[in-house]
């Protein structure tokens, strides 16, 4: 089973990156840009039974691992096969 | 000779450079801004290290968008020299004007200490003062170190002697215990195809006084001087 | 005068809510008094973190007045940023020290940077250039699960930031002990170089001068972490309202630290101050307290990092990276212009008034207006009791079976509190700016400054181990170590910066620990003529009523008047002559060898202040005159650690060998501690000059030591070890505890 793990910088918490990235987009001329946040896509392959095993181990990978809770948050897609 | 050191936003070792050439060698040198489009008349532009952008995204990879890059890069196209020193050689590889790439350092922690550097070419602008397969002890302090390139492209450069420096042991040999950061083949220093443009990890600059992490770098500015002379 | 209104939705303001505040019913009735009336929800909020004992040291003031704070050298004592000394050829020194211990533990990588960036912008804002930093750090035992986590969050933390802002750390100190399993302390220097007379102040003046803000945008970070609350109402808000922990962003620092210097110059600045601890709300009320002055804000100006921020949420605000500074009527075009070349923000936010009164608008409206000295120098200030803790029963400890000297020998040099701590400082850069000419590792750093021939030497310590058995003494033991270290280096003690960490003030034992321990410094600083120039106290460091051990961590800055002269801890010449020179004997108790093996008695005994200011004397007159080829402090593990590390020389190993006097291979000898101590080596012709100096001024020299080219350690008929082996013990133990390559 494939879960993709998407961690980001917890809504309201500085992401020194995200501006960093955003400041360098707008000097190369992209406008319209109302935010950039870098966060880091991780790619799980799990032994899983059923996606709802898959999601429970990924959830607990992402407390215990993935994600720091206090300035991150994470969400994840379960993919089948 | 007139040597440009540029500053981009978060550049940190410029004023070491800019002491190393003008207080330690007596060297005419200028501080370039990174919104300059002008080289100030330099015969070599120095890319510091640092963090430029605080290397948010990828080591260098804002910093190669910076108005001055433009004109570094048609300076090294008209064949002008620059050397870029750790994170300048991150922009210099961002930028294309280097092959290869950084990337972390294989214990995944900055890694600032001492080592030992064998020069693989010293017939090229930026080593000629040093004699081939001299051992040069210099510091690095960096956290994305470790050069890759493709398997043919690293043959092809071994084979055109663009590896101009690496990391060995106090007897000379490579090693992987002498290989502070896991880059392939040992590499620390490369140039481009032209030899106009040079990358290195381990700072010259900071090796330029007896008291302070003895000489060896001046080697390098030496080689640099004797060229643009 | 309009008073100001609360705002919708806001709580009704009583004893209950000031309580969640942490604020007594005495300090709310004082409140009531001061105001002549209830104050509204945002001014509650402002009080709280004022009145803190973070902000206003209401439990500690009276006490550090009584550190020596004066000299000919001092040019800034307490009450500013930070402390400045002259160091020569018109060169100033400003230096701090400054924990940041909770959120240390609470996120230690963040905790750890963000520590590195508000000590960095201490000095910065007094106009000065940082130029090295060091770092105090204690962790539980290496036992303990979370140990190792908290170490190395807080390592790269402190590399993350001080590598990518351009600011070598050039020395620390590192101790692993269970008493600090559930409270790390991680306490940060920093030290900057300014030209005499361009001294930057944070006291206010010139009415109507505008005030500008400067650096990143405001967001929710570490709301009310100057103050402890602990509100239902508070945690009923919703998620996304939270405090949030303070994030680091070094890279603008960085851009900050040149746009200030470079605004510096152009003496458009009458004021500066960070907005640290209790964010806009202190810079702003302190500056204009110490010009006796006062201060408008509008907050609708305030550069926000997201909508929706309350009066009180940015006022109470901790967000990074960001200064207030008063500005000289009509230069703020010029200042804006500085700031925006570096990209960041400047913002007119507000100005200077004659009223002494703290008024702060948002959409229009009043929503604060206290005198300015209600909220500086009229927030409490307690004599709290002090009384000794009742003596402990001391149960007699089973001690194993005493180890043989070299098993003592390999057991300590393995130990983490004496290995080495390469693991840690080679992940800072400790090179940048091309200054040092000792970096970390050995008994202080040694920086140049540049186009002098002087040198400074820094060192950071503590004892908290003797200061557990008498905070007294423990105190006086650690500012001897300090100004021993920089001594050794071959530099003169000048000034000591400290940062006093302890438990909970309210309990009155802890209050006595700190009190004694204050009497401890003041005594040792004046004894080496070194005065306190700046410091910060650390109280409340204690879990489920366990309080730490007390720990003032003492950072000394030394002189030398040509750092060409620096003495480094290595032996370097075979043949060289080894002596032993020290103050008293050493004893067992508070050593690590007592720790590792058991205790044998846990009395301290009286520190002779006269003689361990004639050993530093002794030692800065021996370099300066060329005498000695090497000096080594004799500390953790004792005088035979100290022999093995002096051969560690990283040019080529050395041997040593020492013959000793009957009586001499007891375990108190060969590893005891609490005595300053120094290993030497000297050539023969200087031998007789050094230890007849040494004798004269009271001090014990044991000769009989040689430096050898064959690399064993000889100790008497006790020790005879082959050093490339205890070198691969003392290198190996902590990355191999930590379970690194």
């Amino acid at each position: 089973m494939r879960v993709k793990v998407f961690v980001t910088p917890r809504q309201g918490i500085l992401d020194p990156q995200g501006r960093a990235v955003e400041q360098a987009l707008k000097s190369l001329g992209f406008d319209g840009i109302n935010g950039v946040h870098v966060g880091r896509y991780i790619v799980l392959d799990l032994k899983a039974a059923s996606a709802d095993e898959a999601r429970d181990a990924a959830r607990r990978m992402c407390d215990e691992l993935l994600a720091n809770p206090l300035i991150e948050d994470y969400r994840f897609e379960v993919e089948p096969g | 000779m007139k040597w440009g050191v540029v500053t981009f936003p978060g550049s940190l070792d410029d004023r070491d450079t800019l002491h190393a050439l003008r207080e330690v060698m007596g060297q005419e040198a200028v501080s370039l801004w990174h919104k300059d489009q002008s080289l100030g008349g330099a015969q070599c532009v120095v890319l510091p290290g640092g963090f430029s952008y605080g290397d948010y995204l990828r080591c260098g990879a804002i910093a190669r968008f910076s108005p001055i890059m433009r004109s570094i890069a048609r300076f090294a196209g008209d064949g002008g020299l620059v050397m870029g020193i750790c994170n300048g050689f991150q922009i210099l590889c961002e930028a294309h004007l280097l092959p290869g790439a950084l990337t972390r350092n294989r214990s995944l922690s900055f890694i600032c200490e001492r080592v030992t550097l064998r020069v693989e070419n010293s017939h090229t602008p930026f080593t000629r003062a040093a004699r081939q397969g001299e051992l040069l002890r210099l510091p690095i302090k960096h956290g994305e170190g470790l050069y890759v390139a493709p398997e043919e492209e690293l043959r092809q450069m071994e084979e055109r002697g663009q590896v101009l420096l690496r990391y060995v042991g106090a007897d000379g040999v490579p090693s992987d215990a002498a290989n502070p950061n896991g880059s392939t083949r040992a590499i620390a220093g490369v140039a481009n195809q032209r030899f106009n443009v040079f990358g290195l990890m381990p700072h010259p600059e900071h090796a330029a006084e007896p008291m302070l992490g003895g000489e060896d770098g001046l080697r390098i500015f030496q080689s640099i001087i004797e060229s643009a002379g | 005068m309009s008073r100001p209104v609360a705002l919708p939705g806001e709580p009704p303001v009583d004893h209950d809510l000031a309580a969640a505040h942490g604020l007594t019913r005495d300090e709310f009735d004082r409140i009531r008094a001061l105001l002549g009336r209830t104050p509204t929800y945002t001014e509650l909020g402002v009080f709280s973190v004022m009145w803190s004992e973070h902000c206003s040291y209401k439990s500690s003031r009276r006490h550090l007045r009584m550190m020596p704070a004066r000299g000919e050298r001092v040019v800034q004592g307490p009450g500013e940023n930070a402390g400045a000394i002259d160091v020569g050829d018109g060169w100033l020194a400003v230096f701090k020290i400054e924990s940041h211990n909770h959120p240390s533990f609470v996120e230690p990588y963040q905790g750890a940077a963000t520590g590195v960036g508000g000590i960095l912008r201490d000095i910065f804002t007094m106009g000065a250039r940082p130029v090295a930093s060091m770092d105090s750090l204690k962790f539980g035992s290496f036992d303990h699960p979370r140990t190792r986590y908290l170490l190395s969050g807080v390592v790269a933390g402190i590399g993350g930031y001080g590598n990518c802002v351009g600011v070598p750390t050039v020395a620390g100190e590192t101790m692993f002990d269970p008493a600090y399993n559930a409270n790390i302390l991680v306490n940060a220097f920093c030290l900057g170089l300014v030209r005499r007379g361009e001294l930057l102040s944070a006291r206010a003046s010139g009415v109507g001068n505008p005030v500008l803000y400067v650096g990143s945008a405001t967001g929710r970070d570490g709301i009310h972490g100057a103050s402890l609350l602990a509100s239902a109402e508070f945690h009923a808000t919703s998620e996304s309202k939270r405090p949030t922990v303070q994030v680091g962003d070094p890279f603008t620092e960085k851009l900050l630290i040149e746009a200030c210097l470079e605004a510096a110059k152009t003496g458009a600045i009458v004021a500066i101050q960070d907005m640290g601890a209790a964010g806009l709300t202190s810079s702003s009320s302190e500056m204009a307290g110490r010009g006796g002055l006062g201060i408008e804000l509008d907050l609708d100006r305030v550069p926000l990092r997201e909508p929706g921020l309350t009066p009180y949420e940015i006022l109470l605000s901790e967000s990074q990276e960001r200064m207030l500074i008063v500005a000289a009527r009509g230069r703020v075009g010029e200042l804006e212009g500085i700031f925006t070349k570096w990209d960041l923000h400047a913002v007119e936010i507000g100005r200077i008034t004659d009223d002494r009164r703290w008024r702060v608008r948002a959409g229009g409206k009043v929503v604060a207006d206290i005198p300015v000295a209600a909220l500086t120098d009229d927030a409490p200030l307690y004599d709290r009791p002090a009384a000794p803790p009742p003596k402990p029963a001391t149960a007699p400890r089973t001690t194993a079976a005493a180890p043989s000297a070299s098993e003592a020998l390999r057991a300590l040099l393995a130990s983490p509190n004496v290995a080495s701590k390469r693991w840690i400082f080679r992940q800072y850069d400790s090179i940048v700016q091309s200054n040092t000419v000792v970096g970390p590792g050995g008994d202080a750093a040694v920086l140049r400054i540049k186009g002098t021939h002087r040198g400074l030497a820094l060192t950071v310590d503590s004892n908290p181990r003797a200061c557990a058995i008498d905070p007294y003494l423990g105190a006086v033991a650690t500012v001897c170590e300090a100004a021993i270290n920089v001594a050794a280096a071959g530099a003169r003690p000048a000034g000591i910066t400290n940062c006093l960490n302890y438990g909970n003030p309210e309990r009155p034992e802890i209050m006595w620990q700190f009190i004694r321990g204050v009497e401890g410094i003041r005594d040792a600083a004046l004894a080496f003529d070194a005065p306190v120039v700046s410091g910060n106290v650390s109280f409340y460091n204690e879990t489920e009523g366990r309080a730490i051990p007390p720990t003032p961590t003492i950072a000394v800055v030394g002189l030398l008047d040509d750092f060409h002269q620096r003495v480094t801890q290595f032996f370097s010449h075979p043949g060289d002559l080894v002596l032993i020179v020290r103050t008293g004997r050493p004893q067992l108790a508070a050593s690590e060898y007592a720790s590792l093996f058991g205790p044998d008695g846990d009395a301290l005994g009286p520190i002779d202040l006269a003689r361990e200011r004639a050993l530093a004397e002794g030692l800065v007159d021996a370099a300066q005159a060329g005498l000695i080829s090497s000096c080594h402090d004799v500390s953790d593990g004792g005088l035979a650690v100290a022999l093995a590390e002096a051969c560690f020389n990283p040019e080529g190993p050395l041997g040593a060998e020492l013959a000793l006097a009957p009586g001499f291979d007891t375990a108190r000898e060969l590893f005891g501690e609490g005595r300053s101590t120094v290993v030497l080596s000297a050539p023969l012709e200087s031998v007789v000059r050094l230890t007849e100096r040494f004798r004269t001024a009271g001090l014990e020299v044991i000769a009989g030591g040689r430096v050898t080219r064959p690399t064993r350690l000889r100790i008497g008929s006790v020790i005879d070890e082959d050093l490339l082996e205890l070198r691969e013990i003392y290198e190996r133990a902590l990355p191999g505890r930590i379970g690194d390559r």
